[in-house]
């Protein structure tokens, strides 16, 4: 084993200096480049959340115009949705780990890797430049006929940007089907992958087919404004309903993209604080080829109230009702993993808790949407902006979370301080139910979601909201706070500081540049924390 | 209205009780289910916390039992809750076919509404309690939703087609209306009241109310200006389809279709006549889109809806009388 | 010719092809937006479908369908050719494949003009005298073969790529993955076209 101070040859001391950074093909300086960039737009995305919170101190709409809070607002999704949350976990740590935990050199397309790094951040870009000349007030779900007839902001720059990015997203999943199937090393059978694999290939197939439906949909959209086209225009009997058909068809998968990643990480952290063969494998690693595929066909539970069919709802409903079963056979099965384990107190484990807690609760307040009677009233008010933040933050962001303070000393070669990041987890876990347990009160009340001033009697609770909003960002900035600083300090992480089995942790920290001195052979079923204890026994 | 922090919404329609009665059966099985795993996981967490740095867990792999016990208990309640809440979706979907009829259309930023005697109004909505009520919704622009938190009651209005919703208040009081779907620059100032009154105050109330004719006189009235008479004779000489007993008949397209005139058909033809052809017409009628208004089409359907088919004999030969409007 | 990360050829071929079609799993659904709001619109206007329809040139359409056939085939003998280290056979039919869609890019051209001609692009200069509900079918017969012509644009650009590659001698039975990535590439958006013909251009053509 290989200890700190011992690498001179890692991926991040082999050359130096900025262009071999920005050229790199490198899967593990790309996964950086990624990190360095979606954590940047998270803090713009948290900017404008802190923004919308503001703004809602207060009844009255008196912080921002309605105009600049619609801005607010719309660009908030946006860049959350399309540049933090759907690059987070599989463009830093899948990047970063697919290859390894295949073992192999590299992902199959490294140089179409970097081209998704660059996509990402010209369509990053092009967004921005639309926040610059003016903002885009549409919602990140840019529905028709507003986005395309009435809205005179730029949502023709905005939707190219997220088009564009949209492809960067392609190339990413694109590239982890390839590497998952063909670059496995030896031994490595699809029943021993750790469950991240697993993940991230469910991730990945979502990716590939539901991001090009989007993609051309945002190109419909733009057609009807620059070209004067006419697909959603109901003035020639075009039906703007198809577009929230098409939207839904990819921007409900793109949920899982969202929150499949978050679930590897969440099975990979639950083994290693453990210690412990993860409790049912293939049902946890089959739920998620499941969860990614029938989220194909419940798009429709976004439309209970569009004037869609009520038979085509009946059938969406169900669908939806039936995809929340594999969600909680993962959850009981992680909580079984922990039966009989030997669970390590140190920060990781906080994220798993908090991941499990707020999952639950995303996941649950979920079948209050699908079932369409209840629907109908909650439809578009807080209670699912409630919702899909348990599932976007509390199970996305959560998952990231937990999974770059487990990776970190393998990513950087540096540990942070254990006390910080166990606050950190606490901090963000109490600030995330304060700022948004609130919003499903407020919600079933009545409160539509994107409104500007509100009736006097739910400013209580959103007073709550903002209040546990600040600890939330008091959370995230101590994160950044200590992780940054820890770059600071000199490399003092082992190869594997956790104890845990899995390929990563079996070479140096940080890595080499091409991962393994020679090709690695798997001989063992992944998490075989038993096989090792043994082993290490009879050294 | 409420007290300045309520934690529950009033119930003041029909169904609201039994919408907040799926809400809590839910709420339940969520609870239940959200303390169990929390409790448990917390619970192993620190019974079985590693007490030496070398220590291992214990050799569990999975096991069958378990997985399909909590695979199909899931998918049980899931199925419960489907089952209820498409019950709830169906009765609110389908007005009871003795509703009272308003029209809504809703437009950046305001909410229009026509009531049947002609009585108009912005923003509010007088209903009278325990009668059920229909609206029919349009849109003048982009997507809006009428959402009545406090009967549980929410529709989209579709720029190009009409939707309906329905209620029955059972509580006289004012509640809130809210846009539901965004639509602007001032979505959230496109709000506004439901006065839901008793039987007898609420008649006062019409009969104060100033009007310029009921929606059918409206849409009568339109009807000549529009020049629609002279194609739509009240018999079967007109270059354009008798339209006296249309309204819920099955009407045979050019294209071999067959289709149910209702209310969004009758909308088509009117502001996309080409879209469907009646068999043995000429596609000659103009659009009337941006000619007529949301409104005013809701007018001229509510008029052409109380046109009625001539007594026995079929289209030839109908009886002058028939094509004159008969008042519900 | 074996890239830093891959362990042997084979790999590295079996990874290339793989990449290929699942990128092209990715262009269909790209596609197959188009072709459900295709669907959705005609089944809600049969006539404005059947009278867009009659203004497309067929005579043109089927031209371009004969030109991309043949395309095709010259793209498979050059993929042949590759696999049996025939410079000759790769070079002449690469340069038949870029020349075919040439063809047909300059035949979609003369099509395209014509429908501006005859005022069918949709928007403020759409011909008022015909039903709107036409404008949904130009729109989409403008994105849909537009974006396929893009397409081909792409493709032949391509196709000059592998061309060059081919006339310094690159390939050989060992190695010839990148001609045939290309060739399904090439196929894919044939067989795109193969689609878009009858659907465009031959509606109420049986009667």
């Amino acid at each position: 084993m290989t200890h700190a101070g011992n690498n001179s040859g890692s991926y991040l001391d082999a050359p130096h200096g900025i262009a071999s950074w920005l050229l790199t093909k490198d899967h593990k300086r790309i996964a950086i480049l990624y990190l360095i960039s979606i954590t940047v737009f998270f803090m713009i995305g948290g900017l404008f959340a802190a923004g919308i919170r503001a703004e809602l101190l207060t009844p009255a709409g008196d912080l921002f115009t309605a105009d600049l809070y619609n801005k607010v607002f719309t660009l908030h999704g946006v860049v959350m949705i399309f540049f933090f949350l759907i690059p987070s976990i599989p463009a830093t740590l899948g990047n970063f780990l697919v290859p390894i935990m295949c073992g192999a050199k590299d992902l199959a397309f490294p140089r179409i890797n970097l081209l998704s790094w660059y996509l990402y951040l010209i369509g990053a870009m092009l967004t921005l430049g639309a926040v610059f000349m003016g903002g885009v007030d549409t919602g990140w779900t840019f529905y028709t006929p507003y986005s395309s007839m009435a809205s005179n902001t730029n949502v023709t720059l905005a939707a190219l940007g997220v088009f564009i990015a949209g492809f960067s997203s392609i190339l990413t999943g694109f590239n982890f089907i390839v590497t998952v199937h063909r670059m496995r090393a030896p031994g490595l059978t699809w029943f021993r992958m750790p469950l991240f694999l697993w993940a991230m290939y469910a991730t990945s197939l979502v990716m590939i087919l539901g991001t090009p439906v989007v993609a051309i949909t945002i190109l419909l959209v733009g057609a009807e404004r620059a070209l004067g086209f006419a697909i959603f225009d109901p003035r020639v009997g075009g039906d703007p309903v198809l577009f929230q058909h098409l939207f839904w068809f990819y921007s409900h998968p793109a949920v899982y993209i969202m929150i499949l990643p978050g679930m590897g990480v969440i099975s990979e952290l639950v083994a290693a604080v453990s210690r412990k063969q993860i409790f049912g494998y293939s049902v946890v690693a089959y739920s998620s080829l499941a969860i990614a595929i029938i989220g194909f066909l419940v798009w429709g539970h976004h439309m209970f109230v569009s004037s869609q069919s009520i038979y085509a709802g009946l059938v969406f409903s169900i669908i939806t009702m039936i995809v929340a079963v594999p969600s909680a056979v993962k959850t009981f099965n992680w909580a079984a993993t922990m039966y009989k384990g030997s669970i390590t107190w140190e920060s990781p484990t906080y994220w798993v808790i908090g991941f499990i807690g707020l999952f639950l609760v995303g996941g649950l307040t979920g079948l209050f949407l699908g079932a369409m009677g209840l629907d109908v009233h909650l439809h578009d008010t807080y209670f699912v902006v409630a919702h899909f933040h348990y599932i976007m933050v509390g199970g996305g962001v959560m998952g990231f979370l937990g999974g770059i303070h487990f990776w970190w000393p393998k990513m950087t070669g540096r540990t942070y301080p254990e006390t910080a990041g166990k606050i950190a987890a606490i901090l963000v876990f109490v600030g995330f139910n304060l700022t948004f347990f609130p919003q499903f009160v407020v919600g079933y009340l009545g409160m539509p979601r994107r409104y500007h001033a509100y009736p006097e009697e739910f400013q209580i609770l959103n007073v709550m909201s903002t209040g546990g909003a600040t600890v939330l960002g008091i959370g995230y900035l101590l994160i950044v706070t200590y992780l940054v600083a820890s770059l600071f300090k000199p490399r003092n992480a082992s190869a594997n500081p956790w104890g845990a089995t899995g390929l990563e942790w079996d070479i140096p920290s940080p890595p080499i540049t091409l991962n393994f001195e020679t090709e690695p052979i798997v001989t063992e079923d992944a998490y075989n924390y038993i096989g090792r204890a043994q082993k290490a026994r009879e050294n | 209205m409420q007290s300045s922090f309520p934690l529950f919404p009033e119930a003041a329609s029909s169904i609201a009780s039994d919408v907040d009665l799926l809400y809590f059966f839910i709420l339940a099985v969520s609870s239940f289910f959200a303390i169990l795993v929390s409790a448990a996981v917390v619970y192993f967490a620190i019974k079985y916390r590693r007490r030496h740095p070398d220590e291992v867990g214990h050799d569990i792999h999975g096991s069958i039992v378990l997985e399909l016990v909590w695979t199909v208990i899931p998918f049980v309640l899931a199925m419960v809750m489907f089952f209820w809440g498409a019950d709830l979706y169906f009765r609110l979907a389908r007005p009871p076919a003795d509703s009272m009829e308003v029209f809504v259309v809703g437009k950046q930023w305001m909410w229009k509404v026509q009531h049947p005697e002609g009585v108009r109004e912005i923003n509010e909505l007088h209903v009278p309690i325990n009668r059920n009520v229909r609206i029919t919704l349009g849109s003048e622009d982009v997507l809006h939703d009428y959402y009545i938190p406090a009967f549980r009651v929410k529709m989209d209005a579709v720029p190009g087609k009409l939707t309906t919703m329905w209620f029955k208040a059972t509580k006289a009081g004012t509640y809130h209306i809210f846009c539901a779907e965004y639509c602007g620059t001032q979505h959230s100032g496109m709000i506004g009241q439901v006065i839901a009154m008793e039987e007898h105050d609420y008649e006062a109330w019409l009969a104060g109310g100033r009007t310029t004719g009921t929606a059918v006189e409206n849409g009568e009235r339109l009807f000549t200006q529009l020049a629609c008479i002279t194609c739509h004779k009240t018999d079967t000489s007109g270059r354009g389809p008798l339209l006296a007993g249309v309204f819920g008949s099955t009407v045979q397209l050019m294209d071999g279709r067959k289709v149910v005139a209702d209310e969004n058909y009758l909308r088509e033809s009117i502001m996309n006549p080409q879209a469907k052809i009646v068999l043995g017409y000429q596609p000659i009628m103009p659009t009337f889109q941006g000619t007529v208004s949301e409104e005013n089409l809701l007018q001229l359907i509510a008029y052409i809806k109380t046109l009625k088919a001539p007594a026995a004999a079929p289209a030839a030969g109908a009886p002058a009388a028939a094509g004159q409007p008969g008042r519900q | 010719m074996l890239q830093h990360h891959f362990f042997n050829m084979g790999q590295q071929l079996e990874a290339s092809v793989l990449g290929m079609w699942v990128f092209l799993v990715t262009e269909v659904m790209f596609f197959g937006g188009l072709f459900m709001a295709y669907i959705l619109y005609r089944s809600m206007y049969p006539d404005a479908w059947l009278a867009g329809s009659h203004e497309l040139n067929e005579m043109l359409g089927g031209i371009n369908t004969v030109v991309l056939i043949f395309s095709s085939l010259t793209m498979a003998l050059a993929v042949r050719a590759a696999q049996v280290g025939s410079w000759m056979g790769q070079v002449v039919n690469l340069i038949l494949t870029i020349i075919f869609g040439t063809i047909f890019l300059v035949v979609k051209y003369f099509e395209y003009a014509a429908k501006f001609e005859h005022h069918l692009v949709p928007g403020p200069y759409f011909d008022p005298a015909r039903d709107p509900a036409q404008q949904l079918y130009f729109s989409l017969y403008f994105m849909m073969t537009g974006i396929h012509a893009l397409h081909m644009v792409v493709g032949i650009v391509l196709m000059l790529i592998i061309l060059r590659m081919a006339w310094k001698g690159r390939f050989s039975a060992e190695y010839y993955g990148p001609v045939e990535v290309s060739g399904l590439y090439w196929h894919f958006v044939d067989i795109v076209w193969i689609f878009l013909f009858p659907l465009l251009y031959l509606i109420g053509k049986h009667h």
